[in-house]
């Protein structure tokens, strides 16, 4: 009896100290690279970084080219998918209960939410840098835009569902019509949500390097022509990363750097923002 | 009155547009997916022409000559990746016991956080960090270990021997388990969170220890949704694209060992996609996507239809 007793005792301890080892496991690999990149990116991120252009191999310079081809793609990318996103996300929510449309593109939505955004690059490619024979800024522009409308969807319809349903029907109540309804009621009462969820996907297009290595391609020069090849931060890094010159590699580490910590600080921004809402509510 | 319903009349219209509107972008969904299935199709047409069948069998990746087979990259994405699900899923199963059950609860958000953000780090940083600090680190402490001990064994021996270059399929299994283990522990809490208080406070009451509460009731209870987050995490593994590119080595060989270079269809992709010459050796990169496509689309609908099922029991025990 003692001993059965004494065994669950230890099969517990040894379950629990296992769960706690998994923990420690998972959160050691986040701040070893964390470290990893405050220790190689911190000397070289000077304010050079940020005025000078990407240099040719073998000399210094900075990253002001790539940064801003990285910010120009970002912004017009979300400004592209985020309507598509939301008006997709809204219909999932507020007209999709009858019908096949609504558990079908909910469906799919869910796997191109997750597909490999390798697959969404060669996709442009295909379509748009073929057509026009040559690498572009929009090419790049449309590929992050692409993987920014599932999950604004996702978050939109999620969000959405939330807000209770006497809101809507006390706004019908009043004769608002849908449109109005849905507007100037129901959005508006899941802003906070749906504005975490287009910082989420801000983050994730930030990072993106594989589809844009077939579409935005890259630019060693600066260029303000989205109908150019433009450089842009990750595949810059991508490129120097793999380079054989060290000053290359120790501006790679730079942008490391600052795109990790960027998007990481728009990863707690957001869940910030969406806490606050969710209290004040 | 005749004014009252011609507002009526433009308020009706204006909903009618409204909703067409919101039911375009939803199609548009639908169209995205056809598109991509389309123009990858008619990418890959001059490959599948050429080679057929056996391009899915054939271990030849020669540019020089134009002759083209996927089994390398595709052996090497699907090993990557199962080996990838074994290490994480142990890992990733503790992470979500610990969050949920053991967790001193002002602890429980920031390293619920902490774990999302490993989601959150770009992929290229997990291969930079991978190909500049871990592979050395790997090839001078843990590859001369597995060679000595592991492969000297019978039968596994094989896997585990050869040259410690620190660069191969293990090296990248193990950067994808890191990769994967926020998204399959992030599900494995969500759903551990659906189980009724009441069954685990029953079988609390009857003097259960909190491992036998996890493995006989909490585990039971929501395995088809444990599975549909593995499901998920595989998903992700399959195409995951920088990280490997580093971390592989890009050599189209087949190699019994796992610490010797390989090559996983993403990384194929992503090395020689813009310095392709020729029809034939872009047509057959653009059908290794296609693959990978097909893959990755089976993996997350069997994910999707698990997590759906596991809502819909939810939904009627309630």
């Amino acid at each position: 009896m003692i001993d059965l007793y004494s065994r669950r005792r230890n099969a517990n301890r040894a379950g629990l100290t296992l769960s706690i080892l998994a923990m420690s496991f998972g959160l050691f690999w986040l701040v070893w690279i964390l470290w990893t990149l405050l220790v190689n990116g911190l000397p070289y991120l000077t304010s050079t970084v940020f005025i000078q252009m990407t240099p040719p191999p073998g000399s210094s310079g900075g990253l002001f080219n790539a940064v801003f081809g990285s910010l120009l793609m970002t912004v017009f990318g979300t400004l592209i998918g985020t309507p598509i996103g939301i008006l997709a996300g809204t219909y999932l929510a507020e007209f999709g209960q009858r019908g096949w449309l609504a558990p079908v593109t909910r469906f799919i939505n869910d796997i191109l939410l997750s597909a490999p955004s390798i697959v969404i690059g060669l996709f442009v490619y295909e379509v748009y840098v073929v057509q026009v024979k040559h690498f572009s800024g929009w090419a790049g522009t449309l590929t992050l835009a692409i993987i920014v409308i599932p999950i604004v969807i996702r978050t939109t319809e999620n969000m959405l569902r939330l807000v209770p349903g006497t809101l809507r029907e006390a706004a019908a109540a009043l004769g608002a019509p849908q449109w109005k309804v849905i507007n100037y009621v129901t959005l508006k009462a899941a802003r906070a949500g749906i504005i975490t969820g287009v910082m989420l996907a801000i983050a994730r297009i930030s990072g993106e390097t594989a589809p844009l290595l077939f579409t935005a391609l890259n630019n060693q020069f600066w260029s303000d022509n989205m109908n150019k090849p433009m450089a842009n931060l990750p595949v810059v890094i991508f490129q120097f990363a793999m380079s054989p010159y060290s000053d290359w590699q120790h501006l790679a580490w730079a942008g490391a750097l600052l795109i990790t910590f960027s998007v990481l600080a728009l990863n707690i921004l957001a869940r910030i923002l969406f806490r606050q809402s969710a209290t004040t509510h | 009155m005749p004014l009252h319903n011609a507002r009526l009349q433009r308020q009706t219209l204006y909903d009618t547009i409204f909703r067409n509107l919101t039911r375009v972008a939803a199609f548009g969904v639908l169209a995205l997916l056809a598109a991509i299935l389309g123009s990858l199709v008619m990418g890959s047409m001059p490959a599948i022409h050429a080679f057929g069948f056996g391009f899915l069998t054939n271990p030849e990746w020669d540019p020089v000559n134009d002759h083209f087979g996927a089994l390398v990259p595709i052996v090497g994405t699907i090993v990557t990746s199962v080996i990838a699900l074994i290490i994480a899923i142990p890992v990733s199963f503790g992470i979500a016991l610990f969050l949920t059950e053991l967790s001193p609860r002002v602890l429980r958000r920031p390293l619920g956080v902490a774990i999302e953000l490993l989601a959150g780090i770009p992929s290229i940083i997990y291969g930079m960090w991978g190909l500049f600090i871990f592979a050395p680190l790997f090839a001078d402490n843990v590859e001369p270990w597995l060679n000595q001990h592991i492969g000297t064994l019978p039968y596994i021996g094989p896997f585990f021997s050869g040259p410690p270059m620190g660069i191969g399929i293990m090296t990248a299994s193990i950067i994808l388990a890191i990769m994967v283990i926020p998204f399959i522990s992030s599900v494995m809490r969500d759903v551990f969170e659906v189980v009724p208080t009441m069954i685990k406070e029953s079988a609390y009451g009857l003097g259960s220890t909190t491992w036998e509460v996890m493995l006989s009731i909490v585990l039971p209870y929501t395995k088809v949704g444990v599975a549909g987050g593995i499901m998920l995490g595989l998903g992700r593994a399959l195409g995951e694209t920088m990280a490997v590119t580093f971390v592989i080595g890009n050599s189209h060989e087949l190699g019994k060992s796992l610490l010797n270079p390989g090559n996983s269809i993403s990384s194929a992709l992503a090395n020689e996609f813009t310095e392709a010459v020729g029809d034939l050796y872009t047509s057959s990169l653009i059908e290794l996507g296609l693959i990978l496509f097909f893959i990755t689309f089976v993996v997350l609908s069997i994910a999707r239809y698990m997590l759906h099922k596991l809502g819909q029991r939810e939904g009627k025990v309630s």
